[in-house]
């Protein structure tokens, strides 16, 4: 105990100690969770069937060296990036010009909200015919994932400007393109901001699902590991149908890494480009 | 430490712009046409040239409205407003309005909110740099340039307001409440404060309040308004000497006795509000003139 109170002085942060406490406990709950059948003869449910962390950790460890194994990763951020990209790119000039134009408005936001209750995944077939390679269908699916969520946002930023902001721009004589780039755009910003981590969010969960159901792509090394290439969802898929829980474990960690990654890389270029939002 | 600040420095050196602002007949209507909502109804007034303005009025009873169609933000349904004996319709740098709460950019520092305007208008380079240093200079922000609003205490983004207007040099500069929801000294010091930046510059200002005493003080004209909806009931010129400290205006006879004057008037038109035919508000009101009456006093 006593060596716990000092941790966060060793630490530098108390907030980092409380992650890493945290993480420990619940490994050491997994483990003594999976493991209570081989002690006890009484095997819980649910968690008894999970191999515990300790196995995992060492399956893992012998993935490091495995170039399949990122290869996964580095599909998976290859999809990610492509589709968040995409999505980013056309979902702010499009939800702008919903939330400024309204003749625009009245012509695509129907359409717009048709098509947007439908799931991305049930997209899988119609893009696997559309597109011309199974990577292109991937990626589109993930920009759909995407999509949708930024444009939703920026249209509601763009929509909730204090119109004292706007009159006041206009007393002081400022022409409608200051107004839009000096304006408009920074106070929607925050919004934008909003939508891109959660857009970010919901490629991660919508390539994987896309990997798992497409089969992976086409590049199929065959590393120590049971053979992968086609990104993180496939290495699961695949560990799946090879019977290596441990490395569906390792896949499904190695995801939530990622997409922490991911969504702590947009925070960090949100306070870059909105400075005036970091908490004082 | 206020009062160093004030220099003439920065802004000055360019001519001081100063304009009348008349309003004439002016009702503004909301809702349909078949139920209509009179928000403001037929007012008509004079805000002077060089003058201080106060508007004083009961909370709600569209001060901010009318200073919308002051500024051309939105548009009389009936009458007009003139600057100096021209109709206005547009939004323009000669009317500024510093609003009632902070609509700083929230995306720009200081120095930048202050650039803002001048930019626009395509001036640049070091004379305009210079002319920002001087009025945040004038408003004691030089320390706070770089900073974003949400780093400035509430009386420094007033100032910082203040600031942004008044490189503008507008003909008429509005204020809408500027120093609502501050602290009792921090308006203290900020009513000071703009008295003199008033002083110095000699341009037409239009301040509204809900706050008598802040009235008083500041005005070189006091416009009475009724309960909602929006009516002129009296114009009380006061004529205390200036400069003026706040002291010295807290302790004068003259200055109490209009503030009894209009505190009668406003009381009137506060309790309407609460209790129409009301027998109790009735009494209050009667008692209240007897025991206020200016020329009983003393
Ligand atoms: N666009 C509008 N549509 C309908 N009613 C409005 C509109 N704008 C203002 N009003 C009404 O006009 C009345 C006066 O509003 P206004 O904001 O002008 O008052 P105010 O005198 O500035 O009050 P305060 O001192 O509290 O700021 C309110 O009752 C409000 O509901
Ligand atoms: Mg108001």
């Amino acid at each position: 105990m006593f060596a716990l109170a000092q941790l966060p002085t060793m630490l530098g942060t108390r907030a980092t100690a409380r992650a890493i406490i945290a993480i420990t406990l619940a490994a050491v709950f997994w483990e003594i969770g999976s493991r209570f059948g081989d002690w006890t003869g009484a095997r819980l449910p649910f968690i008894g069937v999970v191999p515990p962390p300790s196995r995992v950790l060492l399956v893992w460890y012998n993935l490091i060296g495995d170039y399949g194994y990122w290869q996964s990763w580095y599909l998976s951020f290859l999809r990610v990036l492509g589709g968040f990209g995409a999505a980013m790119v056309l979902g702010i000039p499009f939800g702008m010009a919903l939330a400024l134009n309204r003749t625009f408005y009245q012509t695509a936001f129907p359409t717009f909200e048709v098509l947007r209750p439908i799931p991305p995944l049930a997209w899988v077939p119609a893009a696997i015919l559309f597109w011309p390679t199974q990577e292109l269908s991937i990626a589109f699916i993930t920009f759909l994932g995407a999509f949708y969520t930024i444009v939703i946002n920026v249209v509601g930023g763009a929509r909730s400007i204090d119109a004292r902001y706007i009159q006041s721009a206009n007393a002081m004589g400022a022409s409608r393109w200051t107004v839009f780039r000096r304006v408009v755009l920074p106070s929607t910003l925050p919004s934008i901001i909003v939508g891109a981590s959660v857009g970010m969010g919901v490629t991660w969960e919508v390539v994987v699902a896309a990997e798992m159901i497409s089969g992976g792509g086409s590049s199929m090394g065959s590393g120590t590991g049971g053979g992968t290439g086609g990104g993180l969802g496939f290495f699961i898929w695949n560990s799946y149908t090879g019977g290596s829980y441990e490395q569906i474990i390792v896949g499904m960690i190695s995801i939530g890494i990622a997409g922490y990654i991911s969504s702590s890389a947009i925070r960090a270029l949100g306070d870059r480009i909105a400075p005036w939002l970091k908490p004082r | 430490m206020v009062e160093a600040t004030i220099t003439r420095a920065g802004t000055m050196n360019e001519k001081s712009a100063s304009g009348e602002l008349e309003v004439r007949d002016v009702s503004k209507f909301y809702g349909t046409d078949r139920y209509p909502k009179t928000v403001v109804d037929n007012c008509s007034f004079i805000v002077k040239r060089s003058k201080l303005t106060v508007m004083i009025g009961p909370s709600g009873s569209g001060k901010s409205t009318i200073v919308r169609l002051l500024a051309s933000f939105e548009q009389p349904s009936t009458g007009v407003v003139l600057l100096d004996g021209k109709k206005v319709t547009k939004p323009d740098r000669d009317r500024l309005v510093v609003f009632q709460e902070s609509a700083l950019y929230p995306w720009m520092t200081t120095y930048e909110n202050v650039v803002f305007g001048p930019k626009a208008q395509g001036r640049q380079g070091e004379p305009l740099a210079e002319a920002a240093r001087g009025v945040i200079d004038r408003v004691g922000l030089s320390q706070f340039q770089k900073s974003y609003p949400n780093q400035l205490s509430g009386g420094m983004q007033r100032r910082a307001e203040l600031a942004r207007a008044l490189i503008n040099n507008p003909a008429i500069m509005i204020l809408d409440e500027p120093f609502r929801g501050l602290d009792a000294m921090t308006k203290g010091l900020m009513q000071e404060y703009y008295a003199q930046l008033f002083e110095n510059s000699q341009s037409t200002h239009l301040f509204v309040t809900t706050d008598i005493d802040e009235a008083i003080f500041l005005a070189d004209r006091l416009l009475i308004m009724s309960n909602f909806p929006l009516r002129l009931r009296q114009v009380i010129d006061v004529d205390l000497p200036r400069p003026r400290r706040l002291a010295d205006v807290v302790t004068s006879d003259a200055a109490n006795q209009l503030k009894m004057t209009a505190l009668s008037i406003l009381h009137e038109e506060a309790l309407k509000s609460f209790a129409v035919g009301n027998q109790m508000a009735d009494h209050f009101i009667e008692s209240y003139k007897q025991r206020y009456r200016p020329d009983a006093s003393d």
